[in-house]
């Protein structure tokens, strides 16, 4: 009951929004719409239970006195948000939305920019032109580093051709390899599951 | 000045001071920021799908059949529980088989066909060679060798999967140039942001 229930429920669910994508007829829309919005509903539970374990596990590590302080902050970021949203709504100009744009943008444009430099300073002490595909990989960085600056562009717009070139030639066919293997691997993954071979996802409680 | 610019000036220092090292004010920053983060995400999960796509059918509109979904939910919830834990497997199952039925056809429409078709040029384009076509399929295919591991890589194949990590090699060297220009063109945006909005300085 345990096991062949959820791989009961994962075929049918499977199997239905699979066949639809070969159906016109209303009640195949009509049935990926219902099993969307209840994929949508769920995952809105989880994230409700990701929180809910978040507090939980904050809440015991503040008792014990470990990074107090930092966990503090943490579950009163949390709180702010939808306090927020319930004393002045979510629509533009109110303050959940002010607290978006002065607090949480900022912070993560920041944190997405901190990255230049980590990329940079492991690109310095990782990249050694020991072979051929080393050399290959450190030009084609280069490439597209020199042909992606406005200055490159002032002195010769021979490297942005350069760089959009190889961005759209060799590397796209590369790409494309990529993505038929992923493609294909999504394919074979997804099919197992249905059919309830791959059962990982029934580890673990 | 107004208090939100000095609020994200504020906040947008206390994360660089990671750049000296690991410090009480990164720290604070750090926290807030991922607690912003699940509080924003709460917030518009909770108005976007469960009070518009459950809450109001099942409650304002009288849909008995959302009572499916908000069970479902719940389920979720049984994973506190050791002895209920199991039922928590129900609504995981449904959205995994629902992902993996959608996830067959769109991966055969986007990621295989649609990407072979893309490749598939004609090698004689307005009377001249074209090597555009000639680079991308052999680029293709010699990077499609490389991961075929059903045969040994000796030989002809041997060759062509050595030149498929060639190929490989500048979709990755290119990746990672773009990566590094994102990454610099966001420092600059909140440079830029430092120096003339927060300080005043190129104001």
């Amino acid at each position: 009951m345990q096991q062949r229930l959820p791989i009961a429920v994962c075929f049918i669910a499977g199997a239905l929004m699979f066949l639809q994508y070969f159906s016109p007829h209303p009640v195949a829309r009509a049935v990926f719409v219902t099993i969307n919005d209840y994929w949508q509903i769920i995952f809105a539970f989880t994230l409700l239970v990701g929180i809910a374990a978040f507090v939980r596990t904050n809440l015991r590590q503040i008792s014990r006195g470990k990074e107090a302080p930092y966990r503090l902050i943490g579950l009163a970021g949390l709180v702010l948000m939808p306090v927020l949203a319930v004393f002045g709504g979510i629509k533009i100009e109110s303050p959940f939305q002010w607290a978006f744009e002065n607090m949480l943008a900022p912070m993560q444009a920041t944190v997405f920019s901190l990255l230049a430099f980590f990329v940079a300073s492991a690109s310095f002490r990782g990249f050694r032109a020991r072979n051929a595909q080393a050399v290959i990989l450190l030009a084609a960085a280069l490439v597209v580093l020199i042909g992606r600056v406005p200055i490159t562009e002032m002195i010769s717009d021979t490297f942005p051709k350069i760089t959009f070139w190889v961005q759209n030639y060799p590397s796209m066919a590369a790409r494309r390899g990529i993505l038929i293997g992923i493609g294909l691997g999504s394919m074979t993954t997804a099919l197992r599951v249905i059919l309830g071979i791959e059962r990982t996802y029934l580890r673990g409680e | 000045m107004d208090i939100g610019l000095i609020i994200a000036g504020v906040l947008t220092l206390a994360i660089y001071t990671f750049l000296y090292k690991d410090n009480p004010i990164y720290k604070a920053a750090e926290s807030l920021l991922i607690g912003l983060s699940i509080g924003y995400a709460l917030v518009i999960y909770w108005q976007t799908t469960l009070v518009d796509r459950l809450l109001t059918p099942l409650f304002a509109r009288g849909e008995l059949l959302m009572i499916i979904p908000l069970v479902l939910g719940l389920l979720m919830f049984t994973r506190f529980s050791n002895r209920l834990s199991w039922l928590s497997r129900i609504p995981i199952a449904l959205m995994i088989g629902a992902g993996a039925g959608v996830a067959i056809p769109a991966m055969l429409y986007a990621r295989t066909l649609k990407q072979i078709s893309a490749s598939v040029m004609p090698l004689m384009d307005g009377g001249g060679f074209n090597v555009e076509a000639l680079v991308v399929i052999v680029g293709l295919l010699s990077t499609l060798a490389y991961f075929y591991f059903s045969r040994e890589h000796k030989g002809a194949m041997g060759i062509t999967a050595k030149i498929g990590t060639y190929f490989l090699m500048i979709f990755f060297g290119a990746t990672f140039g773009y990566t590094v220009m994102s990454r610099m063109s966001t420092f600059i945006g909140r440079i830029d942001f430092l120096l003339t909005d927060f300080l005043r300085i190129l104001a």
